[in-house]
Parts: C-alpha cells; sequence; structure tokens
C-alpha cells in the first residue's frame, strides 16, 4: 500500500513477535500532513513497538513502512542499513526517558544530529538551535549540562533536538510519563504548540487531555491490535468497543 | 652506617634516572599500545560475529590464564629458536602491551555496557551509524566508567616492568639489581629500588583522582 494523496506515511501489515508473543498482529494505519495521531492503550498493547518500527528501531517481522515521495521498506525481506537510515531521515523520536547526551550540553545536543550527520554548516546550526531553545523558554540553558536541569526541561530539549532535525514526522514515546506531574503540562504545552503549527506528530501517551485537545485521530491499541480508531470526541465519548470502553474507564474513573 | 647512608645517597639518583628513561618510558608506551589493542579486541568481544568474538575470548583467557613472566620468556627466548630474534626492549613492549590488551579489554567492554542502551537508539534515531555513535556518544561516557579502573591497571603495570629486568631490560629494577650486586646492600638497595616505584605511583594516583574529577564534570552529584 503506497500512502494516498494527502497522507504522509502508510503502515500495513505491521508484524512482530518476540519469540513465541506475539506483539503486534497486523497493524494498519494512515497519517496524513499537519496531523496529530495519538496511540492509547494499556502497557503491552504493542503502541510503542509501532511507534519504534517507524524509526527503525525495532525491525517489525512483516509489514510495509511507506513514506509520501519516500522510502517504502517492506519488513518480510531482510532489511538494509540504507533503508533503515532512510525512514530516520524521515521522522525524529522523543524518548521517555528523553536520552540527552549526558557529557555533552543542552546546546551540543541539539546540533549534534544537524552537524555530524546533516552536515550543515556548524554556525547554521548553532543559530537555528538558539532560535528552538528559545520557543522552548530553554535559551539561557543552552550551556547547561543535562543533568542540571529539571525533568521536564530536559524533556523539552529533547523535544529541540528532534525538531532540530527537521524532520517531516515527529514520534513521541510516552514523553510525560517519567515526568513529575507539575512538570507534564510544561512539555504537552510545547507538544500541543507544534501540533498548532501544523508539525505531523505521532504520539503514544496515556495523556488522555493532551488526546482530547490535540489529536486528529486517536488509535486504541490493546493485545497488538488496533481495537478501535476515530476523533477524539467520538472515541472517548461514544467508544464502540467493550475493551475501549473499560481501559477508558479505568483511567478517567479509577477509584470506581 | 656512615657507608650505608652514603650508598643510599649515591645510588638515588641512579635508580631514579633508570626509572625515568627505562620504566616509565615502557609503561608508557605499552599502555598506549595496550589500550588500541583492548578497545580492538573489547569490540570484537561484543561483536555479533561469533568467530570475532570467539578469538577475543580466547585472546582474554590466554592472557589472564598465563603468567606475565611466561609471556615475556616465549617473546623474547622462545622466538629466536625459529628464528624471530627480538631485542630486550621491543620484547618487552610487545610483551606487556599483549597483556594490557587482555586485561583492560574486559574493563573496556564492561564501560561500553554500562552505557544505557537508550543512548544508542538516541544516537540512530539523530541519524547516526552505529560507529558514530559508538565514537561520539558511548566511548565518552565509557571513558568516565572505565578510568578507575584502567588507573590501576597502569599502576599494576608500572610495577610488572619491572620484570623486564630478567630480560636485560635496564630498567629502574635491573639498576637496583646491579648496585646490589656490587655493594652486597641488598636489604637497602632494594628497599630504595621499592621506596622509589611508591613514589611514581603516589605521582600516578595522584593524576587519577584529577582525571576522574574532569570527566565527572557532566554527571550529577
Amino acid at each position: 500500500m503506497s500512502p494516498t494523496d494527502d497522507a504522509l506515511l502508510a503502515v500495513s501489515g505491521l508484524r512482530k513477535s518476540f519469540g513465541e508473543n506475539e506483539v503486534l498482529h497486523s497493524i494498519d494505519l494512515e497519517v496524513r500532513r499537519g496531523e496529530v495521531v495519538v496511540l492509547i492503550g494499556p502497557s503491552g498493547s504493542g503502541k510503542t513497538t509501532v511507534l519504534r518500527s517507524l524509526n527503525g528501531l525495532e525491525t517489525p517481522d512483516a509489514g510495509v513502512v511507506a513514506f509520501a515521495h519516500g522510502p517504502s521498506v517492506d519488513f518480510s525481506q531482510p532489511v538494509s542499513k540504507a533503508e533503515r537510515d532512510s525512514l530516520r531521515n524521515r521522522s525524529a523520536m522523543v524518548f521517555q526517558q528523553h536520552n540527552l547526551f549526558p557529557h555533552r550540553t543542552v546546546l551540543e545536543n541539539v546540533i549534534e544530529g544537524p552537524v555530524q550527520v546533516q552536515r550543515v554548516r556548524r554556525a547554521d546550526a548553532v543559530s537555528q538551535a538558539e532560535a528552538l531553545l528559545e520557543r522552548v523558554g530553554l535559551a539561557e540553558k543552552r550551556d547547561a549540562y543535562p543533568h542540571e536541569l529539571s525533568g521536564g526541561q530536559q524533556q523539552r530539549v529533547g523535544i529541540v533536538r528532534a525538531l532540530a532535525l527537521k524532520p517531516d514526522l515527529l514520534l513521541f514515546d510516552e514523553p510525560t510519563s517519567a515526568l513529575d506531574p507539575e512538570l507534564v503540562g510544561d512539555v504537552l504545552g510545547v507538544m500541543k504548540g507544534l501540533a498548532d503549527e501544523g508539525w505531523t506528530m505521532v504520539v503514544v501517551t496515556h495523556e488522555l487531555s493532551f488526546a482530547r485537545q490535540v489529536a486528529d485521530e486517536v488509535l486504541f491499541m490493546d493485545g497488538g491490535v488496533i481495537v478501535e480508531r476515530g476523533a477524539p470526541a467520538q472515541l472517548f465519548t461514544a467508544p464502540t468497543h467493550e475493551r475501549t470502553r473499560k481501559f477508558l474507564d479505568r483511567i478517567l474513573r479509577p477509584l470506581d | 652506617m656512615d657507608d650505608r647512608l652514603q650508598l643510599l645517597l649515591d645510588s638515588f639518583w641512579p635508580i631514579v634516572w633508570g626509572g625515568i628513561t627505562g620504566t616509565i618510558p615502557l609503561a608508557l608506551i605499552s599502555f598506549a599500545i595496550g589500550i588500541v589493542i583492548a578497545l580492538v579486541i573489547a569490540l570484537m568481544r561484543l561483536s555479533k560475529n561469533r568467530v570475532l568474538s570467539g578469538i577475543a575470548r580466547v585472546y582474554i583467557s590466554i592472557i589472564r590464564g598465563t603468567p606475565l613472566l611466561v609471556q615475556l620468556f616465549v617473546i623474547f627466548y622462545g622466538l629466536p629458536t625459529i628464528g624471530w630474534v627480538i631485542n630486550p626492549w621491543p620484547s618487552a613492549v610487545i610483551a606487556f602491551s599483549l597483556n594490557v590488551g587482555g586485561y583492560a579489554a574486559e574493563v573496556i567492554r564492561a564501560a561500553i555496557l554500562s552505557v544505557p542502551k537508550g543512548q544508542w537508539e538516541a544516537g540512530y534515531t539523530i541519524g547516526m551509524s552505529s560507529t558514530q555513535t559508538l565514537r561520539r556518544i558511548i566511548l565518552p561516557q565509557a571513558a568516565r566508567v572505565a578510568v578507575p579502573p584502567l588507573s590501576n591497571t597502569f599502576i599494576s603495570l608500572v610495577k610488572d616492568t619491572s620484570l623486564a629486568s630478567v630480560i636485560l631490560v635496564t630498567e629502574l629494577f635491573r639498576v637496583a639489581q646491579n648496585i646490589a650486586a656490587f655493594s652486597s646492600e641488598f636489604l637497602i638497595v632494594y628497599m630504595e629500588a621499592g621506596l622509589v616505584y611508591w613514589l611514581i605511583c603516589l605521582v600516578l594516583s595522584s593524576g587519577q583522582g584529577r582525571l576522574e574529577k574532569r570527566l565527572d564534570r557532566y554527571v550529577a552529584h
């Protein structure tokens, strides 16, 4: 399947097992340009595996990941390094544990990819990085080391590091799950700003309020399949599947 | 008593000079080459290629499982019997380098493994190759972990270079042996030699502390 006209990314038939355990059954999804797709579901449902497959950090056993005007990687064949790199050229990942480089300053973290991989001139990369840091309110932290920042600041640098690569697609893997509750808002605020600006994003999260406000489409995954998908208004207020309903109940009313 | 004191004073500088011209350069050169060998062996050991990791495993096992003195004798006295004559100095450098290579390989391997997997993934996801990620992201962080044990390896090496005296390399201990044989004051001269080794190691330990501090600057305390 190749992406339809306005689609940026089309995924079809994604399948993956770890040993006996099949974690992805057959995943199909499409992401249109400028769209925010949010994956929700219980842990172990396979949502992170889907996300990581898009960036070549996970190698599915079968299925196709195809970008518009770009690589189309068929995982049922052996995947070459070049194919994996071609996927990574199109997207950038924000991790749960930020994974900033601890031995590099904030600025060095951000320019590493542009300078070392994309061969951008250092001066250009620096001024771009400074502008991005300014945007997330961290301009004055450019020479700090990651351990000198709060969790929320670290994650905002993680987002800036991804943005600096100018990817077509931003991937977020539970970006706020490791944060103290009072720091979550900062990071979600930055993400909402990016969505408003028209960035295409795929987000794995437990923050249903973010999904409700920002997502164009919400996918509910459970047991390695996409159980239900739809606009947040529809999925959150009138889920059609029992499993979706139960999951939402558990999250929205944990004490009942 | 005065004669002995005089001997102590007279022999001090020759012994120190033996350290400066023999022990220290021997240790430095062997360590530098040994670290390169160790890095290669560590990467082979971590490689998914079974042949490479097997070779590395056997190498480490042999080096760690045989006495350094035996390794030195094989190279200096053994190889000439198959027509491979190597002078004392290069023989010592070869033996010590190979030895450091075996011990430090395990240190470096453990240090590389101590860097969280997420650091590799972060490197990959910004588009770096595994070589680039290793060089720019992983090794600098591994270095911080590896410095204390590698410093110990180096300090051990400094002392082990005294073994080179048995293959006639003129270093600190060889000088001391000559003076001791000549004067028959074994206790004084060998204790003096021990003192000079100790002084060298004290200097190295303080250098180690400074290096660790420098590498620690980006870590929260």
